[in-house]
């Protein structure tokens, strides 16, 4: 591969401020943190059912988003397959909960357990790839999967798919069934947050960004650089797991259909378009998945896809290092005004 | 101040929060503006979306992605109830709203638009879910909020078979019954027939194969060589040349409408396989038909239930005269030649029948009335097909007749076939 | 055996299919040096135009020539109206920037024309070429035809013109070359132009056979992908070569493998992919490039 092919994801970590005492900036980031969580929980009991499903699925394409940022955004390493994850963790759910009538919480582990796994399998020869070459395989995956689940209907139900009934509510706890979906879905996703936070800020955390900054550089500074590669890919495969997982128990269906190319596509769009690299772009991105589409629609019913490809390769233009680098420009320039005036 | 990463974000789902708050969180957020109370025998019953004078439906069909062709339904069904609030003052004196919304046949989608219609638009009852996985993902939904959702765009035979989701029911012939229309043909007029087929590998294909096996069950008709086909697969040829190598003597093409045309095709090409070819319903519209070229599909052999638009023989047939009327003055951009926007016309026609009959202009109302349609005729339809639902039959029509390709256009042979008479009803 | 050569035969006529594209991709990306998703949705569009001036009652041939210029000019118009704000910037946004570009396409195709398939005029006639047994389209004949004489032009364009060597250089240095003084805008644009040509021959091509509508380049574009790569990314004859293996392995390993059959054989593209990138990255016809950091 030529030199100019290489990935550098360099321009989609936001800029960081040098100025403030570390302490400071950490302790100001839990005070927003705790103000968000209360804000989240405190949305279901004022927002109608259909809000609160919404902001459900915005959880779940947050957690995918997540794990995608893991990859992109801090391994810099393309993934268009990510639905295919998404789907396995979702699958896995849903076949324990069908054929062997399992509790629900008790698929979360499994389903992350089986996407890292594939993950893992599937990472070796990723290692070896980059950039381009590694998009082409995984949108591969991402198109080899829909008739591979056809294939074993016993197990995946085929084209029919499977049908479950949602996670009831326990009668301790007096919410609605929507209410109750988004509070599982809001426990995982906080949780995945601070379990990627956590990895990201570990050895494994600095590792990738020497290798997305600079591969040869990284190896010559002793990172094993498979290594860390495949360790990326299905750490980014698991929290894609996880994210199907939920989506299984919030939708109560799986089929072949659900899980298109398309999506493994516009994932990959919502977390660039997001913003790589920060913690806040896969929110960012799952709210540009999960709005953006149906916002299309009302600007142009008879296309909206016309609508949503331009906004695509608008926010591009706009904001190259997604909303999240676009928001922090905003408030920066803001900050300026502000002080002059 | 500085604005972290996480500030960002969150003052972002605080505004998408307060924004959305607007709302309210009602106990379920209906018996509002859009309400009429029910008098008398239907007390007590679901009015949301209708009163006196107007009627809110919902439909969900892809109006963005592969299955976007079906996106022309909404606008033959949107021109019927155009003409009918504009010129016969609605249903019963209900102007008729249809909201569609776009789920690009994915299964997801479909449950936030089917949300959205219910909890937000506050329909009546979803008029049409289209494909079987949209409307698999959301018919828990509909039923646990008892919402109509009512004639379905899928022929899977589940609508009708299925027990526990009374609140949702399908109308065009299912899968299974054209199935076995072509299974009947072949027993008496081809006995001893070797069939070679091409089916979609979904539940459409699956359902309609599987049919057409359980049909030929105990009779001198064989399945001689399958193949199958991925709505993904650029090209079918591959597995034309291998179902040509069976020396079959009748074809059967389950495929939707690109697929079809060129299963079409490559039968015309080879010429030395020159099996009966019969074409499933989906791909049997003259618009799938003319791109092969006419002189190549003379003889194909198919089965319809509603009228074609491209037929002169229904030139001077009443409906069809008010439907090219109505389509050209409320759907001006629209051909009224896409057989889609005849279908649209005539499940909404069948609608607008169904909800007349009903007793009580309500949910359960309408429910009632579209489980117990006796013989209702409408007129886009064959003549001889009718609507015929009872307690133990939940298949609004299960008619169809044969027909065949001459010239430019289908001409319909033999009596119409009434499945339930010829095969007894369906069950799983 | 004469329907095994017979299955060989029907492979390549599809393998065909999967070089015209390919060829395209490698145009473009010898020319950018990236991979442009939307390059089947833009050959398609293409062919949207050509079906519109035929439909208007212009002979083929002229509706042809017409639409090639049409797409050159678009071609270039893209280049400079939508790539052009993000050159330079991480690959990642170009490969979002065309993943827009191909949503954008396929929306307005169906927009435009709607999502119903078009007849389209086929240039062949319908005959076959009968020898041994063997049936040999003239549609096919016709196909090959064409994709060796774009194979040969492309060919003669890299290896034998300024304007080829000069792209050469700036896809291996954007920043040596305007040193020496190519004009790298104009060379970017060019390639973009030329990228849509080929793609609109491509489109032009296969309609015919898959007929027109607006996601009948969307099943295509992965085996486009796995021919480009098999051949290598930087060869015109890779890009033919590879289609036509990948359209042999793939016919053969549906009718002939019981366990892949018709329903997996879109995995026969991704085993490949996989397998030329991880035994010869560079693929079966292109040069190792050796990496600097």
């Amino acid at each position: 591969m030529s030199e100019s092919t290489q990935v550098t994801s360099r321009a989609g970590a936001p800029p960081r401020g040098q100025a403030q005492a570390p302490g400071r900036r950490v302790r100001r980031q839990w005070i927003v943190a705790g103000v968000l969580l209360a804000a989240a929980i405190y949305a279901p009991f004022q927002l109608v059912p259909f809000h609160v499903f919404q902001l459900t699925m915005v959880l779940v394409y947050a957690v995918a988003l997540l794990g995608l940022n893991v990859l992109v955004g801090h391994a810099g390493q393309i993934s268009l397959g990510h639905g295919a994850f998404f789907a396995a963790g979702a699958y896995a759910a849903a076949i324990m909960m069908f054929h062997w009538e399992l509790p629900y919480l008790a698929t979360l582990p499994v389903a992350a357990a089986v996407a890292f796994l594939l993950g893992l399998v599937l990472g070796v020869p990723a290692m070896r790839l980059r950039g381009l070459y590694l998009a082409l395989v995984t949108l591969a995956i991402a198109i080899f999967l829909v008739p591979l689940l056809k294939r074993f209907e016993e197990v995946t139900g085929g084209s029919m798919g499977l049908s479950l009934a949602k996670p009831a509510p326990p009668a301790w706890s007096g919410l609605a069934e929507d209410q109750w979906l988004y509070f599982l879905a809001l426990a995982v996703a906080v949780a995945a947050f601070l379990l990627a936070a956590g990895l990201l800020r570990s050895r494994v955390g600095r590792a990738l960004h020497a290798v997305r900054d600079n591969e040869i550089a990284a190896e010559v500074m002793g990172v094993r650089l498979s290594y860390y590669k495949t360790l990326a890919f299905a750490w980014s495969a698991m929290f894609a797991g996880v994210a199907g997982c939920v989506y299984t128990w919030v939708i109560g269906f799986v089929s072949p259909d659900s899980f298109p190319v398309t999506l493994s596509i516009t994932l990959l769009a919502g977390i660039v378009v997001g913003g790589l690299g920060s913690l806040s772009g896969p929110v960012l991105g799952a709210l540009f998945v999960m709005f953006v589409p149906s916002l299309s629609q009302d600007i142009n019913e008879a296309a909206p896809g016309v609508i949503f490809g331009l906004l695509i390769i608008a926010v591009m233009y706009v904001a190259p290092t997604g909303l999240a680098g676009l928001a922090g420009r905003a408030a920066n320039s803001l900050k300026k005004t502000l002080r002059k005036g | 101040m500085r604005f972290t990463a996480i500030g960002r974000t969150a003052v972002t789902a605080t505004l998408v929060i307060a924004a959305a708050a607007c709302g309210g969180r009602g106990e379920t957020g209906e018996g509002q503006a859009t309400t009429s109370a029910a008098q008398g025998q239907c007390q007590g019953q679901q009015t949301t979306g209708i009163t006196d004078t107007t009627l809110k439906l919902g439909g969900i069909y892809p109006l963005s992605g592969p299955a976007s062709a079906y996106g022309d339904i909404p606008k033959g069904i949107k021109a019927y109830f155009d003409y009918v609030n504009a010129e016969k003052g609605g249903i019963d004196g209900r102007k008729v709203e249809l909201v569609v919304r776009d789920d690009g046949y994915q299964p997801p989608k479909a449950v936030e638009e089917a949300r959205r219609l219910v909890e937000q638009e506050q329909v009546f009852a979803l008029f049409q879910t289209l494909g079987t996985p949209s409307t698999t993902a959301t018919w828990d939904y509909t039923n646990q909020r008892k919402v109509p959702q009512v004639f379905v765009a899928t022929g899977a035979s589940q609508w009708g078979t299925d027990t526990e989701h009374p609140w949702t029911i399908g109308w065009q012939p299912n899968y299974v019954s054209e199935a076995r229309v072509y299974a009947q043909y072949l027993k008496t007029e081809k006995p001893g027939a070797k069939v070679a087929v091409l089916y979609q590998n979904d539940d459409f294909g699956e359902d309609l194969f599987g049919g057409f096996k359980r049909a030929i069950e105990g009779t001198d008709v064989t399945v001689v060589a399958e193949q199958s086909y991925e709505v993904t697969d650029p090209s079918i040829e591959p597995q034309m040349r291998n179902l040509a190598e069976s020396g079959a003597d009748v074809f059967l093409n389950v495929t939707t409408p690109k697929f079809g045309s060129q299963a079409l095709a490559a039968d015309a090409k080879n010429t030395k396989w020159n099996p009966l070819h019969i074409v499933n319903n989906v791909a049997a519209s003259v618009t799938v038909l003319k791109p092969v070229g006419f002189e190549n599909v003379q003889g194909v052999v198919s089965s319809s239930y509603y009228k074609d638009p491209n037929d002169p023989q229904w030139a001077d047939d009443a409906e069809m005269k008010l439907y090219k009327e109505k389509m050209a003055q409320y759907a001006p951009g629209a051909d009224p030649n896409i057989p889609y926007h005849t279908f649209g016309w005539a499940v909404a026609s069948s609608f607008h029948k169904a909800l007349e009959a009903a007793p009580c202009k309500t949910r359960e109302g309408l429910m009632e009335s579209v489980r117990n349609l006796n013989n209702v005729q409408v007129d886009m339809l064959l003549p001889g097909v009718t609507m015929q639902t009872s307690a133990d039959d939940a298949f609004p029509i299960e008619s169809m007749q044969l027909m065949e390709f001459k010239g430019e256009r289908w001409e319909v042979f033999g009596e119409v076939i009434d499945t339930r008479k010829e095969f007894g009803p369906l069950s799983n | 055996m004469t329907g095994f050569l017979q299955q060989v035969i029907q492979g390549l006529s599809t393998g065909a299919i999967y070089a015209s594209l390919a060829l395209a991709l490698v145009l473009i990306y010898q020319f950018t040096g990236i991979v442009n998703f939307a390059q089947g949705e833009l050959a398609m569009f293409s062919t949207y135009i050509a079906w519109q001036f035929t439909a208007a009652g212009m002979p083929f041939w002229l509706a042809l020539v017409l639409t090639l210029v049409v797409s050159f000019a678009g071609g270039m118009l893209i280049e400079r109206v939508i790539i052009r704000p993000v050159e330079g910037a991480p690959e990642l946004t170009l490969v979002i920037v065309t993943v827009g570009l191909f949503i954008f396409v396929n929306a307005a195709a169906g927009w435009i024309w709607s999502f119903l398939i078009k007849d389209f005029p086929n240039p062949f006639p319908g005959g076959a070429f009968e020898v041994g047994g063997l049936t040999v389209g003239f549609q096919t004949l016709g196909v090959f035809a064409v994709v060796g004489i774009v194979m040969g032009l492309l060919y003669l364009l890299f290896q034998h013109t300024k304007i080829g060597l000069g792209m050469r250089a700036v896809a291996t240095n954007p920043v040596s070359a305007r040193l020496v003084g190519i004009r790298v805008g104009v060379t970017l644009a060019l390639g973009w132009g030329l990228a849509a040509t080929v793609g609109a021959v491509s489109g032009v091509l296969v309609a015919p056979l898959l007929f027109l509508e607006p996601n009948m380049m969307g099943g295509v574009l992965i085996y486009a992908f796995a021919a480009a790569t098999l051949g290598g990314f930087d060869s015109p004859a890779g890009a033919v070569a590879g289609g036509l293996i990948v359209g042999v392995a793939e016919t053969l390993a549906g009718a002939y493998v019981g366990a892949i059959g018709p329903d997996l054989k879109v995995g026969v593209p991704l085993v490949i992919i996989l397998g030329v990138l991880l035994l010869r990255p560079q693929g079966l016809f292109g040069r190792a490039v050796v990496e600097r950091a």
